[in-house]
């Protein structure tokens, strides 16, 4: 029972009874608007052939007076599918026509009819019941009538097929449209259940969980399928999420243990001053590098949140360039890398200034620590050009690149080719980079370096040219 | 100096009070936006410290209602959100400085140091002087002991900054912001790189140093030692 009103509170039972409705209502009007015409056109026949007949018969009572026109009605009265016809004395004696007997007070009004009325012809066998027919009622001027008329049998048959079959459609819709509102109404009802069957699974936690899809291409299943992509979306993040909160843990639990030893140690050791003070300036040297990681973890997920983007506009990336040539140098000097540049003139995009420059020196940042490890003279080299439809600002180096295999996992967060964690670094920058990107509407490259024979990393963020 | 703190976590601001005056720095506290503004309102202060979100009064509307009524003490906006968007809006209220958490407090120090500005040359001065080291700011030129000292554009804004807060610790942050107009944090210490040059520019050939580091929070140019 519970399983029927459910049914009947389904969208789709609901709109069938609308439009059922709807449909019936439709119909009787137009079944209405059909007979009316139609039997108004059968009423017009009727008095047109009348009308006719008056004419000749009034030819024929000009031409010979009554005697002549009797002679004619009873001709034409003999006829098969005759018409009415009757003459009557002044007193409403019936002298000539077809007609047993007509309903009373008929011949007392000149003109038509204004209703249906019975009448009985000759021969007609007792019990059947009386006809109906319209006629027109002439006065002669010596006061006798003749009345013209004709049957109604036909628009009345006609009207009440029409009324049977009307009846009989409408029935039939009805039951059809239970018989459909089961079906569909059932079937929707069972899908959807097994949609929040799926949803219940899915709130559990169970983010494994696909909604079910029929492969018949509906509406149903476009539904599905755009919650299922949502839902592997939100599978995607949250296993991310998990790996990130991961990494975190114990890539913070590393430098919180040493920070730890170090204020143990410094406890342990004999009571003096300076040592507690160098001790002390390691451990801030320590938490701000911790900090700096926080920093650089909030502002990934900033720019990845796209906070920043009401902060773009037109900067200039040749004065970007320009600008991280000038502050690296002396840092790629000290470190005895080469850094060589070649930055296209007057190169604008719509961005952050801020955000780009700091992308920018992550790369520069990162070159300049692995390039020494490579073979040859550590060089790095900053370009700046356009490029078809895109501006690229790239980072190449000659130091030993990064395998193909683990290009897509440098950019996870805290993911470092370096196992051993040698150089510092928090693991971060080219995540943030790619975050830094990704807001600008562009991305990062990892590639192979082109230039002549060292093989190092290129680091490529390519803008597109819109706007 | 005398100073204002407005920070609602109590902990935070018993720290600050603590070690504000361990600096010599004489601190009120107003734990809640109200009785901030009005401290704010009836005391004079060289520096006001303000957390951006506060009970009763948020920190950026003290800010612009202190601004409107004309009181131009120096303000340094505390937040935990930080972003580079955020930090324009607290400018734009009136602030003077922003500092994102979670900050040192050297860093913090530093700021307000600098913010209440009892040290260091004055912005209309035209000849900054700490010892012998002379900068002139029109001709863009240096000198120490009468020696005219060659410096790249950059290095000169860079001595600039650190000659205009002589004697007051300027963090590696600070420098970046102000000379560089960078605020995030590289990941190396590019900051070391450049002042180590500067240094070797003014000091090679001279007895004194006069460019001091500051360990765990940046660096001092003064004059004596």
């Amino acid at each position: 029972m519970s399983r029927f009103r459910a049914l009947l509170r389904t969208t789709a039972v609901r709109m069938s009874a609308l439009y059922l409705g709807l449909f019936a209502i439709c119909a009787v009007a137009l079944v209405f608007y059909v007979t009316d015409l139609t039997s108004n056109l059968l009423t017009y026949q009727t008095k047109q052939v009348v009308q006719d007949e008056l004419k000749v018969l009034g030819n024929f009572y000009r031409r010979g007076g009554v005697s002549m026109l009797i002679g004619h009605i009873d001709r034409r009265s003999r006829e098969p599918g005759a018409n009415l016809y009757t003459i009557a004395a002044p007193n409403g004696e019936i002298l000539a026509g077809n007609v047993e007997s007509l309903q009373t007070g008929v011949l007392e009004i000149e003109g038509w009819t204004e209703r249906p009325f019975s009448y009985r012809r000759f021969y007609q066998p007792e019990g059947t019941p009386g006809h109906a027919a319209l006629a027109e009622v002439i006065f002669l001027p010596n006061g006798m009538r003749v009345l013209v008329g004709r049957d109604l049998g036909e628009p009345t048959k006609f009207r009440s097929m029409v009324q049977r079959s009307l009846a009989m459609a409408l029935g039939i819709m009805v039951i059809g449209a239970l018989i459909i509102w089961f079906v569909i109404g059932r079937g929707a009802l069972q899908r959807i259940d097994r949609v929040s069957q799926a949803s219940q699974k899915i709130m559990a936690g169970d983010l494994s969980q696909r909604l079910p899809v029929s492969g018949s291409h509906d509406e149903f299943d476009r539904l599905s399928e755009a919650l299922n992509a949502m839902l592997g979306r939100i599978d995607k993040l949250n296993v991310g999420l998990r790996q990130v909160s991961d990494n975190i843990a114990h890539d913070l639990k590393t430098p919180l243990t040493r920070l730890r030893n170090r204020a143990e140690a410094a406890l342990a050791g004999k009571e003096d001053a300076d040592a507690y003070r160098a001790a002390m300036e390691e451990m801030i040297e320590e938490s701000d590098q911790l900090i700096r990681t926080f920093n650089a973890l909030l502002m990934i997920s900033r720019v990845e949140a796209g906070a920043a983007v009401a902060e773009l506009s037109e900067v200039d990336l040749t004065q970007i360039a320009h600008d991280a040539e000038e502050l690296y140098e002396p840092v790629a000097e000290e470190a005895g890398v080469r850094l060589v540049t070649e930055i296209g003139d007057g190169i604008k995009v719509t961005g952050n200034r801020e955000l780009i420059g700091q992308a920018l020196t992550n790369l520069i940042d990162n070159a300049i620590k692995y390039c020494t490890d490579g073979k040859g003279p550590p060089e790095v080299e900053l370009r700046l050009g356009r490029e078809d439809e895109t501006v690229v600002l790239s980072v190449l180096d000659n130091g030993p690149g990064i395998p193909e295999n683990m290009r897509d996992d440098v950019v996870k967060r805290f993911v470092r080719l370096d196992e051993s964690r040698t150089k510092p670094g928090t693991g971060l920058g080219l995540s943030l980079v790619e975050a830094i990107m990704g807001l600008h509407g562009g991305r990062l490259e990892l590639v192979n370096c082109d230039r002549s024979e060292q093989c190092g990393l290129c680091a490529r963020m390519v803008f597109d040219r819109r706007s | 100096m005398k100073i204002l703190v407005i920070e609602d976590d109590l902990e935070a601001a018993a720290y600050l009070v603590k070690a504000f005056n361990e600096a010599g720095i004489v601190t009120d506290h107003a734990s809640d936006g109200d009785l901030g503004y009005y401290l704010a309102t009836e005391n004079n202060y060289d520096v006001m410290v303000i957390d951006r979100m506060l009970p009763k009064r948020d920190g950026l509307s003290i800010v612009s209602e202190l601004r409107e009524k004309s009181i131009d003490t120096p303000v340094l906006i505390l937040s935990a959100l930080g972003q580079v968007d955020d930090r324009v809006t607290g400018l734009r209220a009136g602030g003077d400085d922003y500092l994102p958490k979670p900050y040192s407090f050297s860093e913090l120090l530093a700021r307000v140091e600098v913010l209440g500005r009892r040290k260091g040359m004055r912005d209309n001065d035209t000849v900054y002087r700490v010892g012998d080291l002379e900068l002139d700011r029109l001709a863009h030129e240096v000198h120490r002991a009468g020696q005219k000292i060659n410096l790249q554009p950059r290095e000169f804004r860079l001595l600039e900054y650190l000659m205009k807060h002589a004697g007051q610790v300027v963090t590696r942050t600070m420098l970046l912001e102000n000379v560089w107009d960078y605020h995030f944090d590289p990941q190396t210490n590019v900051i070391d790189v450049h002042i180590s040059r500067l240094r070797s520019k003014i000091e090679k050939g001279f007895d004194k140093a006069l460019l001091r580091t500051v360990r765990g929070a940046g660096y001092i140019l003064k004059a004596d030692g």
